[in-house]
């Protein structure tokens, strides 16, 4: 049985934080990039412009991409055969969660959702982390991160269709969504649909489904297809660099699928703005 | 079609009136940020007729919880937030003299009314650009509500912020007309 310590993962979390807030990931970059070249409207092409010199700006300078930091939200694979050594994983995320944010000089935006105090001094900076765990084989500790922001967020949806609704049904309310949100995710945005599974399933996957490198190839060839198709469909919707039109306004569409009741069709789409804060590590 | 200006705050009604839908703008002097919490305050008070931290006429808000600045500078990344959870705040705003609004994403058919009638604008900045548009803000200095954090009030010196015309004093609005030219409709 191997182990870790505790305070070896409060510190490769608290690193990852920091470092994610201020280096937009190589998938990211490449897709603005491209996006930049591909870009018809000259409106559009100058704000893409601008976020390619923020990137650059954020990097040298080690300034937050942007000043939404984000909830911090992780998936974390536990390998069976691990043994955390000195306190619980829950807490050492946490932790490392709210040094990161501390040290990095990035923004704590947990609240109430009643009162909507900032619960910087309650809870901690930036805390409680939004943790997804899952148990698996051997003996590793995978850790995946996102700096989640609100905009994106908010224009997020999920929907339980009928069966007989099948793909269009999907193409008609993910069009739904993405039309309706028009310019306030901060478009060129990726798109994360989950597919199938309970309702909170598909919610939750649509959020891992944004975790994958922006515009690699689905590993299955239909979702691959479906995903080409969609990524078309909301593209013509012309809505652009943050919303002002153009024909860049999905850099990406990724799909997870997963089985469901043979009465359901559950669809959820997670939006995420073009400062797509992601990384990944391996203990 | 595009034009570019360069303004100084406060606005005026010429300043205001001469600008279109997908003008850019280069705004420089004293803009005051403010998010959902700040601007309850403030229309609070307005309706109690009592006196605001700032004054509004000609003023321009920045809608902006910026990350906290590092030792040494003004400010930390300071992009703009979505704009609609202002929208039932800021026509009293606008009423009281409010020339410009900062922010991004899209506005009600209240709020562009409010421009219409009292000659204001809604200027769009680029979100998730926080570290770049940072560098257009020289000082920064928390006049009121220190204890919301990152959504009190500041007081900003900004040098060339730079902006998009979003809502005019015409009724035009950038994210209608600019989506329509480049929508491909189905067959």
């Amino acid at each position: 049985m191997r182990t870790i310590h505790y305070d070896d993962i409060v510190k490769s979390v608290k690193n990852m934080i920091m470092h994610t807030a201020t280096n937009l990931p190589e998938d990211a970059l490449k897709a603005l990039k491209k996006a930049y070249e591909e870009e018809k409207s000259p409106v559009a092409k100058k704000v893409i412009e601008q976020l390619l010199e923020n990137a650059e700006i954020a990097k040298t300078e080690k300034k937050p991409l942007c000043q939404d930091t984000g909830l911090a939200v992780f998936f974390v694979k536990v390998g069976q055969d691990l043994r955390i050594e000195g306190g619980t994983l829950k807490d050492a995320i946490n932790e490392g969660t709210e040094q990161g944010y501390k040290e990095g000089y990035l923004r704590a935006s947990t609240c109430d959702c009643f009162t909507r105090e900032n619960l910087k001094d309650k809870i901690g900076y930036n805390l409680p982390a939004i943790i997804h765990f899952d148990l698996v084989e051997g003996d590793k500790l995978e850790i995946e991160y996102a700096a989640k922001g609100g905009g994106s967020e908010n224009v997020s949806r999920a929907r339980v269709l009928a069966p007989a609704q099948g793909k269009q049904g999907i193409i008609n309310f993910v069009k739904e969504v993405i039309s309706e949100a028009g310019p306030n995710p901060c478009p060129p945005i990726i798109v994360g649909i989950g597919i199938g599974g309970t309702f909170e399933k598909a919610a939750i996957s649509s959020k891992h489904a944004l975790f994958r490198e922006a515009g690699s190839p689905n590993p299955d060839p239909e979702l691959d297809k479906f995903e080409k198709e969609i990524l078309q469909e909301l593209n013509n919707l012309g809505i652009g660099a943050m919303g002002m039109g153009g024909t860049q306004t999905v850099l990406a569409v990724h799909i997870e699928k997963n089985p469901c009741h043979i009465a359901s069709l559950p669809v959820s789409v997670n939006v995420q703005c073009h400062s797509s804060r992601h990384s990944h590590i391996e203990l | 079609m595009s034009n570019t200006y360069h303004l100084t705050t406060p606005l005026s009604e010429e300043d205001v009136t001469k600008l279109k839908a997908g003008d850019i703008v280069y705004l420089s002097g004293t803009i005051y940020t403010a998010r959902d919490a700040a601007h309850k305050r403030l229309v609070d008070l307005i309706e109690k007729g009592e006196e605001l931290p700032f004054p509004l006429e000609g003023a321009v808000v920045y809608f902006v919880g910026p990350t906290p600045p590092k030792p040494g500078e003004p400010i930390g990344s300071a992009g703009p937030t979505t704009s609609y959870r202002m929208d039932s705040y800021s026509p009293i705003l606008i009423k009281h003299g409010l020339k410009g609004m900062i922010g991004k994403g899209k506005r009600n058919q209240e709020v562009k009314d409010a421009c219409k009638e009292y000659k204001a604008i809604y200027f769009g900045a680029t979100g998730g650009a926080g570290a770049l548009l940072s560098k257009a803000i020289k000082k920064a200095e928390v006049i009121a509500y220190e204890e919301l954090g990152p959504e009190a009030i500041r007081k900003l010196e900004v040098e060339n912020f730079p902006v998009t015309v979003i809502n005019d004093t015409y009724g035009n609005d950038l994210y209608e007309e600019g989506r329509k030219l480049y929508e491909k409709k189905e067959d």
